[in-house]
């Protein structure tokens, strides 16, 4: 018996990197667009969710729940009368702390996906993990509620670079909690410059048109960046 | 919690590369970027090991720096804070040359027979 090294040099996440390509394939091939929800626990993302998505105009969208609050969630936004399904993230050690693509994989035959042009799929409450797993998402949005402080994105620079478009929500505490918007900004922008935001509160309603707006469009405009 | 997720996807991608061998040891690449505690991923190295190829190996983890480069002005420099306008010319426009880096770089593992002839 001897040793011997062996040069690997991989990403450890090529894995996860093969099956969330495949699962952008199906994704393309049936013409629909894919939104990472991502969040910190309770920031917000179902009751956006809630808010918006009944009224997408022609735009066709399901959801894909992936937060581990058992069917809960699911059962919110099922009154919507849009397609829901339950991702089971039990198992491991004490539900899973974020999705993967195999996991998003293993749910694509109970997705009517010939029948959307958008699909959302709601990620497990993390502020980390959730940034390293793609799931073969065209975007990937990120929920961040005021009540979280003004200097999430110094702590958590992984997550907010991770994401494409930033939603502040929670507006409506502002009065009640001390949070400096502008601080908050100028974070979000030393962390991720550039990177456009929306303030918004899924209570009031305030800044939610923008969002809508934003998904409706989102179809297009993700089909001229990569053309099928 | 991170560092169990990361150290799951390296025992997954050691133990694909060992092809059955037992292993003694790996060596992983962790970008700056990449917010992984080493004590921590040590810990969940062990833990996730457990019953693969992987038992008992030695983790070697080596840090990355966080290298940026502004595509406006060729100002490059290394950050400790996430911090990632350039700060000659304010550019938003920088890419990030090292510190994602999240690669199992070598692993060494026994072999039963030399196939080197002596
Ligand atoms: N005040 C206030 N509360 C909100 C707002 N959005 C969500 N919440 C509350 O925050 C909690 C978590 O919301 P939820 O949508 O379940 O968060 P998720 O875990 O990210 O899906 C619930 O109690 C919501 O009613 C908001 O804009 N303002
Ligand atoms: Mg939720
Ligand atoms: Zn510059």
């Amino acid at each position: 018996m001897h040793r011997v090294k062996v040069r690997v040099v991989e990403d450890a996440l090529d894995a996860n990197a093969t099956i969330a390509a495949a699962n952008r394939a199906d994704f393309d091939r049936a013409g629909v667009t894919v939104v990472n929800l991502m969040s910190a626990p309770g920031a917000g993302k179902t009751s956006v969710l809630e808010r918006v998505l009944g009224d997408l105009g022609g735009i066709r969208v399901g959801v894909l729940e992936g937060d581990v609050q058992g069917s809960l969630d699911a059962d919110r936004l099922a009154s919507l009368h849009i397609p829901v399904t339950q991702l089971n993230t039990d198992g491991g050690f004490g539900g899973e702390c974020h999705l993967d693509a195999n996991m998003v994989r293993s749910a694509l035959p109970s997705l009517p996906l010939e029948d959307l042009d958008l699909l959302v799929v709601e990620n497990v409450g993390n502020l980390v993990c959730p940034a390293e797993f793609r799931i073969g998402e065209d975007v990937r949005i990120m929920v961040s509620s005021i009540a979280e402080g003004e200097d999430k994105p110094l702590k958590y620079p992984l997550m907010f670079r991770a994401a494409e478009l930033v939603l502040v929500n929670k507006i409506d505490l502002l009065p009640h909690v001390d949070f400096d918007l502008d601080r908050f900004l100028h974070h979000l922008d030393a962390v991720h410059p550039g990177v456009p935001h929306m303030v918004m509160s899924a209570r009031t309603g305030e800044g939610l048109d923008a969002f809508r707006d934003w998904l409706v469009e989102l179809p297009a405009r993700v089909r001229r960046e990569v053309p099928a | 919690m991170h560092e169990l997720s990361v150290s799951s996807a390296i025992v997954d991608t050691v133990v694909r590369h060992a092809a059955g061998r037992r292993v003694t040891a790996v060596e992983v690449r962790l970008g700056r970027l990449r917010q992984v505690v080493p004590t921590s991923l040590a810990f969940y190295f062990e833990l996730v090991s457990r019953e693969t190829v992987c038992e008992g190996a030695r983790l070697d983890q080596e840090v990355v720096p966080a290298r940026l480069r502004c595509s406006e002005c060729a100002h490059a420099w290394e950050i400790d804070m996430p911090h990632f306008r350039c700060p000659e010319c304010e550019s938003a426009d920088v890419n990030v040359e090292s510190g994602e880096e999240l690669e199992v770089a070598s692993i060494e593992v026994e072999e039963a027979e030399c196939t080197v002839s002596r």
